[in-house]
């Protein structure tokens, strides 16, 4: 145990400031140093992730799905919870979940049930979000990711993170807070969009391992085109559940971390918490089961405003929705059943692209690059392209290739603040290389 | 089986079968009507019987917190000691389900669960009426719906009871 702990998360220091090496788990340095306590306190991390599923309407209503768009105009009937409207489920919603739950190795059920959870919010203007809290859509998946570890950070250690379920659900309204009027302005325009919610189980142990599961998440769910994938727009939003305890005991009392905006905010925000956590039962404290926000000026988690005590969602079955059938295959389906009813497993299946890790795999094999490279090229949007580009018209060797991709392209782009895909062509390219011939 | 009863079946109500009876059988007597009753379904007294106590399980006392929670929760309003009342009456009601063996027999949550759910195909057909559904709220701000800063918490019972003394209800 002691030994694959090591493993996990070497030079933390360097991702954390003002965390003491010695308590935290997370060490390169294998062992101890005499210490009070015979056993350390380690972290456990389970993430729940939503993804806005990228479509072009909603999931329950056929209003229009846009990042930014005048304040409620993107609203139906349905969406604002007038009375009489009834909720129609979009296909492609359920083809994006499908999808996704393929890709991460998930058994889809083919049966799937709808259910309400009632909490009163000004910016869900029904008092319910419908949701799949029973029987999913997905569930028992698994996500690979890597993380750089060992002394020169070049040693590739895959890691897995078992998925407990992914359902669908709708999104809720945005709410401007106005403190100056003591008043919140509410935009429905984001209501009803419809969401992949993918519980992760407890798997993880420190900030840098939460980063890289969900750095992968994002390049998969980008590579299929369910997701965009981008967390500052809030088309991936990350909760964090955090908690402390000694290996081999029972897991201790969780927090939850919420508002964090980017990969790098959700290590701090965790390293902090796990940190946090461990000084409050260090002074013989307890932890308190609670909802804490992330403040990324200052790097601290704060207590959210409590709101009820614990919350009782009342969940209830939906009645306006029968069970959703996904079929297995052609074969599978019912006589007379119409083609643009029916989501068919099989089909999703073959039509799933290249997936990032299969990628980094082919890369390797094919140009013999080590895998660290790979991992750059495929976390760069459009940099594979790019580099395959340049193996076909240059005769140089491809480490020699990647070594100036990474050194002088990327740097060469990030100075300009430009993304690959906008940058030079092939034909400049070859000259490009050319008139490095002394490398 | 007489034309009559096949006529009543069909769904003909009296008024209508009298006349026509009187036109085939040449005859107002009422005995051809009385047939009609008596080939009713219906049982003339009651055949159910009331669960007995001893099957029930214990009455469920419903404790003050708990009813405090479900007012939060529900917005709903017990309001006096025979509110309350007749909540446990209609869980007591609800207790005689526990007499039917449910084993092996999946629960039924719906009652659409035979019909096939409708899939909707990724057009965009509805949205773009902002200022109807603005129209619907008192007070706006820049098409913006205004909300308070945050929920506003129920208040106690005691200052619910204040409230509404006055109140018809």
């Amino acid at each position: 145990m002691n030994k694959q702990m090591s493993m996990l998360c070497p030079k933390a220091s360097r991702v954390i400031r003002r965390i003491s090496t010695s308590s935290l788990r997370c060490d390169s340095q294998p062992q101890p140093r005499a210490k009070s306590a015979p056993q350390q306190l380690v972290g456990v991390v389970g993430l729940e992730v939503h993804a806005q599923i990228n479509s072009n309407t909603k999931l329950f209503s056929g209003s229009s799905v846009r990042f930014s768009a005048p304040p409620n105009s993107l609203v139906s009937f349905f969406d604002a919870s007038l009375p009489g409207t009834l909720p129609v489920l979009n296909k492609r919603c359920v083809e994006a979940a499908v999808m996704t739950g393929l890709a991460l190795n998930c058994t889809i059920n083919r049966k799937s049930l709808f259910d309400r959870k009632h909490y009163f919010y000004a910016d869900l203007p029904s008092g319910y979000q419908i949701t799949q809290q029973r029987q999913p859509i997905a569930v028992d998946g698994t996500l690979t990711y890597s993380l750089l570890g060992g002394t020169k950070r070049s040693q590739v250690i895959r890691k897995t993170v078992n998925i407990k379920q992914i359902q669908l659900e709708q999104d809720s309204g945005k709410s401007l807070h106005d403190d100056l009027r003591s008043q919140t302005l509410i935009d429905l325009n984001r209501a009803g969009v419809g969401l992949m919610e993918l519980v992760m189980e407890p798997d993880m142990s420190c900030g840098e391992e939460a980063a890289a599961a969900v750095r992968e998440l994002q390049l998969i769910l980008q590579a299929l085109g369910t997701c965009q994938g981008n967390m500052s727009e809030g088309q991936m939003r990350v909760d964090a559940n955090v908690s402390v305890h000694k290996p081999g005991e029972p897991l201790g009392i969780r927090a939850e971390v919420k508002n964090i905006n980017s990969v790098r905010c959700l290590a701090r925000a965790i390293d902090y918490e796990i940190q946090r956590q461990i000084e409050v039962l260090q002074r013989g404290q307890t932890v308190q089961n609670e909802t804490r926000a992330y403040d990324s000026k200052s790097g601290e988690t704060i207590p959210m405003r409590d709101k009820e005590g614990l919350q009782d969602y009342r969940f209830m079955p939906e009645p306006n929705l029968p069970p959703l059938i996904v079929y297995e295959d052609n074969a599978s389906l019912p006589t007379g059943i119409d083609a643009c009813q029916a989501v068919v497993v099989h089909k999703i299946r073959e039509g799933l692209p290249e997936l990032p890790g299969v990628k980094r795999d082919r890369l390797v094999q094919t140009y013999g690059i080590l895998p660290e490279h790979s991992f750059t090229l495929v976390n760069e949007d459009g940099l594979v392209e790019y580099f395959e580009a340049v193996m076909k018209v240059t005769k140089k060797e491809p480490r020699k290739v990647i070594g100036w991709v990474t050194n002088e392209l990327l740097g060469h782009l990030k100075e300009k603040d430009m993304s690959v895909s906008h940058s030079p062509s092939d034909s400049k390219l070859s000259s490009r290389i050319d008139e490095r011939r002394n490398w | 089986m007489s034309v009559i009863s096949i006529a009543a079946k069909r769904g003909l109500s009296l008024k209508i079968i009298r006349p026509w009876c009187n036109l085939l059988t040449n005859s107002a007597s009422s005995t051809r009507v009385t047939c009609l009753w008596s080939s009713t379904k219906v049982p003339e007294a009651a055949t159910w019987e009331p669960v007995p106590e001893s099957q029930l399980p214990p009455p469920v006392q419903v404790p003050a917190d708990l009813v405090d929670k479900l007012e939060r929760l529900a917005l709903v309003d017990f309001r006096t000691k025979q509110g309350l009342d007749c909540l446990e009456k209609a869980i007591r009601f609800a207790d005689q389900l526990h007499v039917v063996d449910t084993s092996g027999v999946e629960p039924m949550d719906s009652v659409l669960e035979d019909r096939a759910l409708n899939l909707r195909g990724d057009a965009v057909v509805e949205g773009d009426c902002a200022e109807e559904l603005l129209q619907l709220s008192k007070n706006t701000v820049e098409e913006y719906f205004v909300a308070p800063p945050g929920n506003i918490p129920l208040p106690t019972r005691e200052e619910r009871t204040a409230m509404l003394k006055h109140s018809e209800f």
